[in-house]
């Protein structure tokens, strides 16, 4: 659906939604490129998502394939839940990037590229007999557009005094400002972004504003462009937005927080990608009551959020897959001790080392089940970028509440990912209330009992600096009431079923889960965490043409919603999509006998695409 | 105030060892040199001027680390080898609380290796008590990271083929800013050692020269002995020459040609009281404080106790804290709002 209308010497075409991918070496600067055109979007009004999608690698060697680096954003007038599928535009800054994403772009679909690095070397080393933008076949299937962009940058910087090297890189801000022509975006918030940006060096802030302009005026002057186009403003609630990162949102879910309640929040954590940036943003709220401490491995990390619990700070550590790992000892101690504490698990592609740049959800069962002993703990999964924001203070709360770890996952495509977040009101904002015993809690009114629990199965939180509750925890099992150590066997099995039953009380905490389409019918999608935009894009399409096709989406996965039993039974097939081989269907199977969901798993590293699962639902049905 | 918003009582109250005592009777084994450690730490405690609820005991695994349940403080009892992770995280979180870990040779040494380096050069302000047997005990005697070349034990049988760990080495080599050693059987070197240690503001290890009557009894015999101590044994006491020897008359001499230390009797060869090394803990530089620690080490020195090193310099929670307080001044206004609504925002509708 689009409408055409002149303006000057090109024609603008409104569209509903486009997708774009800029792809480069990894020293080409395609992150920042994606998201200051993310931003422009943001600002244009446009609903969105991104996902950046880079190797492992810091800097691969020029030219190479697995150099490549790449961040696709999925904009639009109308609801966007995933970064896209297959791009409409693809921005290739050299042959490399060209080879390993072609095949991603859609037919008829727009290939810009910067024709200046098809040397005889680039080609070489992407692999190239011959130069692919001399291919018939590549005018007949996409439209291509060729720009020599370093020799243009070149022209535009020519008497800057920058040297050759310091000029290539400024080639990216031309690929950018050529995409603010042909997306009709104003060119006057980029340059204030760039003077921000490059504040400290004056000399860069003039090249990158001059190269950013050269390649907006090539646009509008060469004849290359027949047409731009225009995204209008998406039908998104009214309010104040700004562009969120999941790990941005979780970091700022913590130290609101810190905020809401008054009290200290300590992340103890270690770098690991792709979780490191909850570490690095929260070192920057400190005025705001939050504590950070770099520990010296993944154990220190949990082990010093662990002592600062005991503190009585509201503690929260973060991770990945391996770092998680390491931790599964001190989450034990954490279950025993009944400290609040939230773990965050930005998950990666594994097992080990495995894909750490690359998307998975494949740390569902060890969340749930990964502990010696028996070790359960409350598992939340937050669904989108800006979702990590509330899970982080719902993780908080239940973890307070409930005098318990709580596991909260996101993953790396949620973590790395941006889309629009409304700033919420403090009124929308949740209750969090924070006590500390301060008193005896004995019958004798003298004692302090740390393992006397209310009628919900919770312990005080007595802390240090509180005179006459002096007590001791630990990991040994301990007397139900005094936490003194007790080698009594049918202690231990009290203490076993006490611990698991109120993490079954949560339930009272966790939202039913709500229906997205009609009660019953053909087929139920079930998704958790960062599937949810994947999925619930495939169940509108789906219903769209007709089908009876509904969607669940599970953020709570321990406890359960207490109406999933009879919400699955209602539908004659349960589908399962999950960036795994299988967990959540397992877990389903074991938790709902009778139940036995058909399953699409995609383990490539990357988020599911709308398209692909609605050809395999369409399959089964 | 304290760090988390709650108010902290000043007034202090007079103790008697009584008061560290949770009534919770100790289970080490009949003749464990721990019974005499904790006995000197209760004694210590009353007079270190710190109210008994802002005393908190983290301990690791092992006979050590049972420690916490027999003081009537705030306690953990926590992993093995971790136990200064828990500590640093709740030092920095509530640096006006006064956290000691207890600690053996194989949880500080061994699996928590990495943590104890880290925990020293940070120079946090805790107080590490490691309690040295040379044996692991709760597992019923293998080999430890400070078994001397050559021990048997149930996983050595044929002699220990590594080299052990020297405790206070190892943490002036991380960086400690107070290390200390002293000797179960000697009380009141302990008292006043642990008095020291208290004293000091930073990262404290104070190894505890520890017997196991049961795995590895006798161990320290070649010290506490009444027929060799006297040789075997050099009291490093601030200020003073460093002399030991039946009629104190052998010394520690600084060779400034071989740059070591070595030993000299006064009255011998033209050597005379002036040639001792005179021992200065203050010394910012850990260079002879390394000297003298690894003098155990070496066969015909004797075994220094006392203390190494005490340092004052910056912690790291009064650092952490100076930077968390300068961006809370620079930002007087700041509100949640503001952490919300923050970086570039846009508005629909």
């Amino acid at each position: 659906m689009s409408t055409q209308v002149s303006a000057g010497k090109h024609t603008v075409e409104q569209v509903e939604a486009v997708t774009i991918r800029f792809v480069g070496d990894s020293g080409d600067g395609m992150q920042l490129t994606g998201t200051e055109f993310t931003r422009a979007s943001a600002l244009a009004g446009n609903d969105l998502a991104t996902f950046p999608d880079y190797p492992a690698e810091i800097r691969a060697p020029a030219g190479s394939l697995y150099g490549v680096s790449g961040y696709q954003v999925n904009f639009g007038a109308r609801e966007i839940h995933t970064p896209g599928d297959a791009p409409d535009v693809l921005v290739a800054m050299n042959p490399a990037a060209l080879k390993t994403n072609l095949a991603d772009l859609k037919p008829g679909g727009m290939l810009l590229v910067n024709a200046g690095a098809f040397t005889a070397a680039n080609l070489e080393k992407a692999g190239y007999k011959t130069n692919p933008l001399e291919d018939a076949a590549l005018t007949q299937t996409y439209k291509l557009v060729p720009v020599d962009m370093n020799k243009l940058t070149e022209t535009a910087l020519a008497g800057s005094g920058l040297s050759s090297k310091e000029v290539a890189r400024c080639k990216n801000y031309f690929a950018l400002g050529l995409m603010y022509w042909l997306y009709s975006r104003p060119i006057e918030p980029q340059l204030e972004a760039i003077q921000r940006k490059f504040a400290k060096k004056p000399e860069f802030a003039a090249a990158n504003a001059a190269v950013f302009k050269a390649g907006h005026a090539y646009g509008e002057t060469s004849e290359v462009f027949y047409q731009r186009y225009q995204v209008p403003k998406s039908k998104l609630a009214a309010g104040t937005y700004r562009s969120v990162t999941g790990n941005f949102a979780t970091a700022l879910g913590f130290a609101t927080v810190a905020r809401l309640t008054g009290r200290q929040v300590f992340l103890g954590s270690y770098p690991i990608t792709p979780a490191t940036e909850i570490l690095q943003e929260m070192s920057y709220f400190k005025e705001h009551g939050v504590v950070t401490y770099q520990a010296e491995d993944e154990i220190a990390g949990i082990g010093s959020a662990i002592g600062a619990a005991f503190g009585g700070a509201l503690a929260c550590t973060s991770t990945s897959g391996p770092g998680l790992a390491l931790k599964t000892e001190m989450m034990g101690l954490a279950v025993i001790t009944e400290l609040p504490l939230v773990i965050v698990n930005v998950q990666r592609g594994g097992p080990s080392t495995g894909m750490p740049t690359k998307t998975e959800q494949a740390d569902l069962l060890m969340a749930l089940f990964g502990r010696h002993g028996e070790a359960p703990m409350p598992v939340l999964a937050a669904q989108s970028p800006a979702d990590c924001f509330w899970s982080a203070i719902e993780a908080m709360k239940i973890a307070t509440k409930w005098m318990t770890p709580v596991l909260l996952l996101t993953d790396g495509y949620l973590g790395n990912g941006s889309e629009p977040f409304k700033i919420p009101s403090l009124d929308e904002l949740p209750k969090l209330q924070v006590k500390y015993q301060t008193v005896p809690n004995y019958a004798d009114g003298a004692q302090y009992m740390p393992y006397l629990r209310d009628d919900k199965l919770v312990r005080p939180w007595a802390v240090p600096g509180t005179p006459g509750l002096e007590h001791r925890v630990g990991g040994l099992e301990k007397d139900s009431l005094s936490g003194m150590v007790s080698y009594d066997g049918m202690n231990h099995e009290r203490m076993v079923k006490t611990r698991a039953q109120k993490i079954r009380n949560v339930v009272e905490d966790v939202p039913d889960v709500e229906t997205f389409g009609p009660a019953s019918g053909d087929l139920l999608l079930v998704s958790w965490g960062g599937t949810f935009g994947a999925v619930r894009g495939a169940a509108e399409e789906l219903q769209a043409r007709g089908k009876a096709v509904s969607h669940v989406h599970l953020r709570w996965l321990n406890p359960l919603p207490k109406n999933l039993g009879e919400v699955l039974k209602r539908f004659k097939k349960v589908f399962v999509p999950e960036v795994n081989d299988g967990q959540l269907a397992f877990y389903l199977r074991g938790k709902f006998p009778g139940v036995d969901p058909l399953q699409f798993n995609r383990i490539n590293g990357k988020p599911i695409k709308i398209g692909e699962l609605v050809g395999k639902v369409l399959e089964v049905l | 105030m304290s760090t988390n918003g709650q108010n902290v009582n000043t007034a202090l109250p007079t103790y008697t060892k009584k008061d560290f005592e949770s009534g919770v009777d100790p289970r080490w084994c009949p003749g464990c040199g721990d019974y005499s450690i904790i006995n000197q730490v209760q004694r210590a405690l009353p007079a270190v001027g710190v109210k008994r609820e802002n005393i908190v005991f983290i301990s690791g695994i092992g006979c050590s680390s049972r420690f916490p349940y027999y003081m009537n403080n705030y306690g953990m009892h926590t992993l093995h080898g971790r136990a200064p992770s828990f500590a640093s995280g709740l030092k920095v979180s509530r640096p006006e609380l006064q956290v000691w870990i207890v600690t053996g040779d194989g949880d500080a040494l061994a699996i928590g290796g990495n943590h104890f380096i880290h925990a020293m050069r940070r120079n946090l302000d805790l107080k590490m008590l490691l309690f040295n047997n040379r044996i692991y005990g709760l597992t019923k005697g293998q080999v430890s990271p400070t078994s001397e070349l050559g021990k048997k034990t149930k996983t050595t049988p044929h002699g220990s083929p590594d080299y052990p760990f020297n405790p206070p080495a190892l943490a002036l080599g991380a960086g400690a800013t107070f290390v200390a050693r002293t000797i179960d059987v000697e009380g009141a070197h302990m008292g006043g050692v642990l008095k020291a240690a208290a004293e000091h503001k930073g990262s404290t290890l104070v190894e505890v020269f520890q017997n196991c009557p049961v795995f590895n009894d006798g161990a320290y015999e070649f010290l506490t002995d009444k027929a060799v101590k006297a040789d075997a044994l050099l009291r490093m006491e601030q200020g003073k020459p460093l002399v030991f020897g039946k009629d104190g008359k052998k010394g520690i001499r600084f060779n400034p040609q071989s740059a070591e230390l070595e030993v000299v009797t006064i009255g011998e060869n033209g050597v005379t009281e002036k040639d001792i090394l005179v021992h200065d803990a203050k010394r910012e530089d850990p260079t002879i404080a390394f000297m003298l620690a690894n003098l155990s080490m070496k066969p015909g020195f004797p075994t220094p106790i006392g203390v190494f090193r005490d340092v004052r310099m910056p912690t790291c929670e009064e650092l952490t804290w100076q930077i968390i307080d300068g961006a809370k001044a620079k930002k007087p206004d700041a509100s949640l709002e503001k952490l919300l609504a923050g970086g570039d925002t846009w508005t629909i509708g």
